[in-house]
């Protein structure tokens, strides 16, 4: 029986796919290219270059703070990060401190936890280090490119619901269409902070006196193992009643395990004062009206629509929403479908059993394909029941033995009926069998 | 001996009395000539200055006549100039080619405007005396002893020498008007915003303005017609219109209300605050009325710009750290470490609040204070500094040596406003005095105004130093 209730909290970073960078005119997309190729005074931090804020990302950030169920505020500015790092061109990163644009969110998930949302703000990425044997190199391709943090309350308990979080969070951004959130290219970086709570506080709602950090995680299921790993070291270290140190700490894929990377003495002080060289930012009602009437129907909106308007099951809804394209596929097959009285179930059927490429399927073509499949189906149930009726009749003896509680038996007049028919749907010819048999 | 302003250099240029060439190349030999005295340069561009003047003359000759065309000039050394060396004074940049221009750079091109080269300056402008450069200081024209003021002193010098026509600098607070009160020339400090910080390097950014050192006030108003306008790469400049600086600029003063505040002239020396009280009085002899004024005293400016200002230098500076470009942190000058210190210290967890924080909130009051004031007056006047050059050698060891040379420009300065340095005549010693002729926020067209009908009533300018 385990003593301590996890308490996690989690910083998430993603980068927005605006054709340009967060403050200069550079292409944003740095994937795969010549090093140092997208470069300019301003990412390249040059003596004199300013940032001037790209209008874009700025939306962007906004809407997935709505998204998030988040207050905006309507007075914003930025601020100056001031810290030392070979990558950081200005020695500074321009974010945002005390006035985040949105604040005061939530997610709920499928189990009912809601997550509270305390931030969503708006920075910009660093350079890249690349380490060559003796030599680091320096590629600024990514520097300065738009970067959203969204930052939880620490409410979850366990690595499940993060996992989950982490899933409706990526949702979200891709449904807005503002971020590929594409892990393996670091469009998404994710950083977990874990402690454990004594049970005989719970009611306390008191922090645990320590917090552990975990950095730069950049896969959902690093994530989940580095919450379970630290689960059971904290809990070793509890159990001899120490303390844990304060401090942040890296995820080792190789070793399945985290490290200390920095304690809490060299804990930064990143000396935030506002920037001066962007004016602050006055947002009027009726532009954020304008961007969350931009906001198309979310994951959890649309689950539920499927489910009332199309009869759908969770379960389906659920799949055919994970992502926008392919839900609104389903629904363009669908509005093509009445017209040959297709229901949308039969519909939802064909796109999650048979998964066709919706890129190159129109929907009135996979209408077409699901009626004569449904003629073709037709044809073969006569051809069916004739094959199945040869086959009990040729084998009574393993008819009997099923009639008397042989399981194994069924399977193997399944067999015999198979070999005759070739390739057809199994579970429909079983079907077939135990009804005729009876 | 040549002795031209841009406005009777471009009359010979039109009437083709000379070629921008002949006129480049004789301020070329008078910097050569002048400068082991002066030192107003840390670097001289003369090929390439030659090759725009040339082709200036061509372009004049195909009948361009954009503004400044074939006018040499020189620039401040903290100015992004493509492919010349920007060391803004510090060994730090010794050998840093910008490969890109300033805005305002650009703009002077693009105006025809031809680049003798970079004036020498206080390191990273960290100074008013322009002793703090790594490349020795600039010597006041007016004589060799003293110093030029600064962070522009170079800027200043060499318009003071007649080494250039006209020089561009850059004010954080006082760094146009001061060096210009010293040598005896215009320095106009526009409203913050008013003219593209893109490309300077960047000093107290929520402050630094650059603008024109000149001969004459048309010049600035020519100059600063140029410069101005809003900048898509800098968010803080100012998209409202440029008016015509010229237009007005000959306006009857009659009925000009000018403020004077008593705590402007606390401290002041004596010869210095007459002969400013004189130039009022001759303001006043064109139907200008004065009307005492109180405003926050200019002492608590040197507490707010202090904390501002090296917060901000603390951030701005801490890029070069030496890895991609220019020397290591080690060539950095006692006066930067100084303020980089303080600057750390006053953002640093804790402090904050105590320093940088409420230093903002007296900056909104200065603020409020001067828009309260301009409700009154369309003009505050005072001396731009409260003593004529000092001897080389008198900031040494003065880690507030600035801040209290500039005490008197440093709260328009906080507040963003327009202020231009007239000369109002000469101490017993020789040693040139200045007024400092403060507007609104973009009141440019005011106070230009007002310097041109005083300097039409005083020809301060038309006397030169002795070299």
């Amino acid at each position: 029986m385990n003593k301590y209730t996890p308490v996690i909290g989690l910083e998430t970073h993603v980068e927005l796919k605006t054709s340009s960078k967060m403050f200069c005119g550079c292409a944003a997309n740095y994937f795969g290219k010549q090093p140092n190729s997208q470069t300019c005074p301003v990412c390249l931090g040059l003596p004199g270059a300013l940032p001037v804020p790209n209008k874009k990302a700025i939306d962007w950030c906004i809407k997935i703070s709505l998204s998030l169920n988040c207050k905006i505020n309507m007075f914003s500015k930025f601020d100056r990060k001031n810290y030392f790092y070979p990558d950081l061109s200005k020695g500074y990163q321009i974010s945002q401190y005390d006035l985040p644009f949105g604040h005061n969110g939530h997610i709920t998930l499928s189990n009912g936890n809601r997550i509270r949302i305390r931030r969503v703000h708006m920075e910009e990425d660093t350079g890249k280090l690349i380490h060559d044997g003796e030599i680091s190199l320096i590629d600024f391709n990514r520097s300065g490119v738009p970067l959203v943090e969204i930052v939880t309350e620490p409410d979850f308990h366990d690595a499940k619901d993060v996992k989950e979080y982490l899933q409706k969070l990526r949702q979200a951004v891709r449904y807005l269409d503002v971020a590929d959130a594409d892990m393996e290219k670091g469009d998404m970086r994710l950083e977990p902070n874990i402690s454990l709570r004594d049970k005989q506080q719970e009611t306390s709602n008191i922090l645990p006196n320590y917090k552990v950090e975990v950095k730069n995680i950049n896969s959902f299921k690093f994530v989940e193992k580095a919450v379970n790993y630290e689960i059971k070291r904290q809990t070793e270290i509890l159990d001899k009643n120490e303390v844990p140190p304060q401090e942040t700490r890296g995820w080792d894929e190789i070793q399945q395990k985290t490290f200390s990377q920095r304690s809490k003495e060299d804990a930064m002080d990143y000396r935030y004062f506002p920037e001066p060289d962007i004016p602050p930012i006055t947002f009027t009602d009726t532009q954020i009206a304008e961007l969350k009437s931009q906001i198309p129907e979310l994951p959890d909106a649309k689950r539920k629509r499927f489910e009332a308007e199309y009869k759908l099951t969770e379960y389906d809804a659920e799949i055919l929403t994970r992502e926008k394209n392919l839900a609104d596929y389903f629904e363009n097959t669908v509005k093509v479908g009445q017209d040959y009285k297709i229901n949308p179930k039969q519909i939802a059927n064909t796109i999650i059993n048979k998964k066709p490429n919706i890129e190159n399927i129109l929907p009135a073509t996979l209408v077409k394909i699901i009626v004569k499949a449904g003629q073709t189906d037709a044809m073969d149930e006569k051809k069916l029941q004739k094959v199945v009726k040869e086959v009990l009749t040729q084998n009574t003896k393993a008819v009997e033995e099923y009639l008397g509680g042989k399981e194994n038996a069924l399977m193997f007049l399944l067999g015999q009926a198979m070999k005759k028919l070739g390739k057809v749907d199994a579970s429909q010819v079983k079907q077939l069998l135990v009804k005729m048999i009876k | 001996m040549i002795n031209f302003t841009i406005t009777n250099a471009l009359k010979k240029l039109k009437n083709k009395e000379i070629s921008s060439v002949e006129l480049t190349k004789a301020y070329l030999a008078r910097i050569k000539k002048l400068e082991p005295k002066i030192n107003a340069f840390v670097t001289v561009t003369e090929n390439e200055a030659i090759e725009e003047a040339r082709k200036a003359d061509k372009k004049r000759a195909a009948g361009s006549d954009s503004p400044l065309l074939g006018i040499p000039l020189s620039i401040k050394d903290n100015f992004s100039t493509k492919g010349i060396r920007t060391t803004a004074s510090s060994r730090v940049l010794d050998d840093y080619i910008p490969p890109f221009d300033a805005t305002v750079v650009k703009k002077l091109k693009n105006a025809g405007a031809v680049i003798l080269g970079k004036t020498n300056m206080d390191a990273w402008a960290h100074g008013s005396s322009t002793e703090t450069s790594d490349y020795g200081s600039t010597k006041n024209p007016w004589d060799t002893d003293y110093l030029p003021g600064g962070s522009s002193g170079g800027g200043a010098a060499s318009v003071a020498s007649d080494e250039t026509i006209a020089a561009i600098g850059s004010e954080t607070a006082g760094s146009i008007r001061q060096p210009a009160s010293w040598c005896g020339v215009v320095g106009l400090k526009p409203t913050y915003g008013r003219v593209s910080r893109y490309g300077v390097v960047a000093m107290g950014s929520s402050l630094d303005s650059p603008g024109p050192i000149t001969k004459s006030v048309t010049d600035a108003a020519i100059l600063l017609q140029v410069l101005a306008g809003s900048d898509p790469y800098d968010a803080t400049t100012s998209p409202l219109p440029i008016p015509d600086y010229l237009k007005n600029i000959n306006k009857n003063i009659r009925g000009l209300k000018i403020g004077i505040s008593d705590d402007y002239f606390d401290g002041v020396d004596n010869e210095v605050k007459e002969k400013v009280e004189d130039a009022i009085q001759v303001l006043e002899k064109l139907g200008a009325k004065t009307k005492n004024i109180k405003l926050i005293h200019p002492k608590y400016s040197i507490a707010v710009y202090t904390i501002i200002q090296r917060a901000e230098v603390s951030s701005n500076l801490a890029r070069f750290d030496g890895i991609r470009y220019g020397n290591d942190r080690s060539y950095f000058g006692d006066e930067a470490k100084r303020r980089i210190m303080l600057g750390t210290y006053t953002l640093s967890a804790g402090y904050y609040d105590a320093y940088y924080n409420k230093a903002m909130k007296v900056r909104t009051a200065i603020i409020n204070d001067f828009n309260k004031a301009f409700n009154n007056v369309d003009v505050i006047i005072g001396p731009t500094s409260p003593t004529t050059a000092l001897k080389v050698g008198a900031s040494k060891d003065q880690s507030m040596f600035g801040e209290l040379q500039d005490m008197l420009v440093e709260p328009s300065s906080l507040a963003g406003l327009s202020g231009v340095n007239v000369p109002v005549g000469f101490s017993k010693a020789g040693l040139p005095i200045g007024m400092d002729i403060i507007g609104p926020q973009l009141g440019e067209e005011i106070i230009l105004n007002t310097a041109y009908k005083y300097e039409q009533e005083t020809n301060w300018n038309k006397i030169k130093p002795k070299l």
